[in-house]
């Protein structure tokens, strides 16, 4: 039983890292935030495992299910306001290019 | 046998310092922000942490309390800040905040 | 493309990141070691929380520190919330609407089945805060999620709520909360010191105005701004329009 929940651990604590190495590291802002959202979900289950389950609430609530579709509508309002725009000048979605050629 | 006091507190370090770097080094606004929430998040975690005891099955609910607290207040300052980010977008169409980027940049060839 | 695109991957070797990286990992190595020294077998305040449980009207340890113990802190974390709405309504419109021309029946009637069922989870979460996990932000949370829910699925009259109703539901919740602390100093307590025989009933009425309020304002800040009907005293006459703000 001890040896199973530390396997538990040692799963959730990849997963978690995982996932945040992903979504802070991946090009598309998109993909970052359905990443954040389950990342937010897995949370959730470690809050369970830490035997903080008003904790776990909240975060299944606030952090998965409201933060989530905040980051969502910031996105669409963004890209909104871009189409609006006459011309692009730069993309969005590619951030590594730091300096003009 | 794994402390999980200790494991879940590094993983939270980590997860702070990644969000730090994040933070400083990505130039998208909206990264950024969940930049500033997986920070937050580490800090939460190593607080639960704390609170946790392996061996009984009791738990200090003081930290539970403050980490709940932190959860609103961080999801209130990430919808400011979105409203922000918003903002800046609409007055000056740049999402991107970048070194030397006084925004009128030479035009690239669209991908 | 190629030349630039070169050109670009070049110049990306610059020293900032790799710096800022150093700095970092030798930060977090640090407060690790720190962290690593803690001693394992200290014990919090959990014996002093479980000592005075009985006086706080709450059985579950959470919410009779959160609201009790240290209901300072969630009376500022209320006004938090209140502050960062009034942020965002000042700082912009709710965008509008694009209404969807054929929304499908199937979309309206699981969010006319799920927003109640929402609304009575939250309710239950709240009720059952004060002995088991739940309270007012969970509960809260989840109204908002109903809300949310509703604003997403653009059901009819939900944007259309009169701005008056919604400032009123806003501030439902801190004035509740500062109306009992408030009380509570002029019954001869400090601020917050609730009297032992009614500590769990000034709870309740506390977590339900809050609950309110905190699912009211999260659904407000996912709408994203003032609602637009409520918006010409704003662009027309500039001068007297502080009265929008101050709520």
């Amino acid at each position: 039983m001890k040896y199973l929940l530390s396997g538990f651990d040692i799963i959730l604590v990849f997963t978690l890292l995982w996932l945040a190495w992903r979504l802070l590291a991946t090009e598309d802002i998109f993909k970052a935030v359905i990443l954040f959202i389950s990342f937010g979900l897995v949370m959730a289950l470690t809050w369970v495992r830490l035997q903080a389950p008003d904790v776990a609430l909240a975060e299944a609530a606030i952090g998965a299910g409201l933060t989530g579709p905040l980051f969502l509508s910031a996105l669409r309002r963004m890209e909104r306001i871009h189409k609006q725009e006459r011309r692009l000048d730069f993309d969005e979605d590619r951030d590594d290019d730091t300096h003009p050629q | 046998m794994l402390n999980p006091t200790l494991l879940y507190s590094l993983v939270g370090l980590a997860l702070f310092g990644r969000g730090l770097f994040a933070l400083i080094t990505s130039s998208h606004l909206l990264r950024k922000i969940l930049a500033v929430n997986i920070m937050a998040t580490g800090v939460f975690l190593v607080l639960v942490a704390t609170a946790y005891r392996a061996g009984s099955g009791e738990i200090d609910p003081v930290p539970h309390a403050m980490v709940l607290t932190g959860i609103v207040v961080a999801v209130s300052t990430t919808a400011l800040a979105l409203i922000l980010a918003c903002r800046v977008q609409e007055t000056s169409n740049i999402s991107l905040l970048r070194a030397g980027n006084t925004g009128n940049r030479p035009k690239e060839p669209a991908r | 493309m190629t030349p630039t695109r070169n050109d670009l991957k070049q110049k990306r070797s610059d020293p900032f990141p790799l710096l800022v990286s150093i700095c970092i990992i030798g930060m977090t190595a640090l407060l690790g070691k720190i962290i690593w020294s803690l001693p394992t077998d200290t014990h919090g305040l959990e014996d002093q929380v479980a000592r005075h449980l009985d006086q706080s009207g709450a059985t579950s340890p959470v919410t009779a520190v959160l609201l009790n113990f240290r209901g300072y802190d969630t009376l500022l974390e209320v006004m938090v919330l209140f502050l960062a709405i009034v942020g965002v309504w000042s700082l912009t419109e709710a965008p509008a609407q694009g209404r969807a021309p054929d929304t499908s029946p199937v979309q309206t009637s699981v969010v006319r089945i799920l927003a109640p069922l929402m609304c009575l989870v939250g309710a239950y979460l709240v009720w059952q805060g004060s002995h088991l996990a739940g309270g007012a932000f969970q509960g809260g949370a989840v109204l908002a999620g109903a809300g949310v829910l509703m604003v997403v699925a653009e059901m009819p009259l939900i944007m259309d709520v009169p701005a008056r109703i919604l400032r009123l539901g806003l501030v439902l919740g801190p004035a509740v909360f500062w109306a009992v602390a408030v009380w509570c100093m002029i019954k001869g307590g400090a601020l917050l010191s609730y009297p032992e025989q009614m500590a769990d009933s000034l709870l309740l009425l506390i977590e339900t105005g809050c609950a309110l309020s905190i699912g009211l304002t999260l659904a407000a800040l996912f709408v994203g701004g003032r609602p637009k009907h409520d918006l010409p005293a704003l662009t027309k006459t500039p001068a007297p329009d502080n009265g929008g703000t101050e709520c």
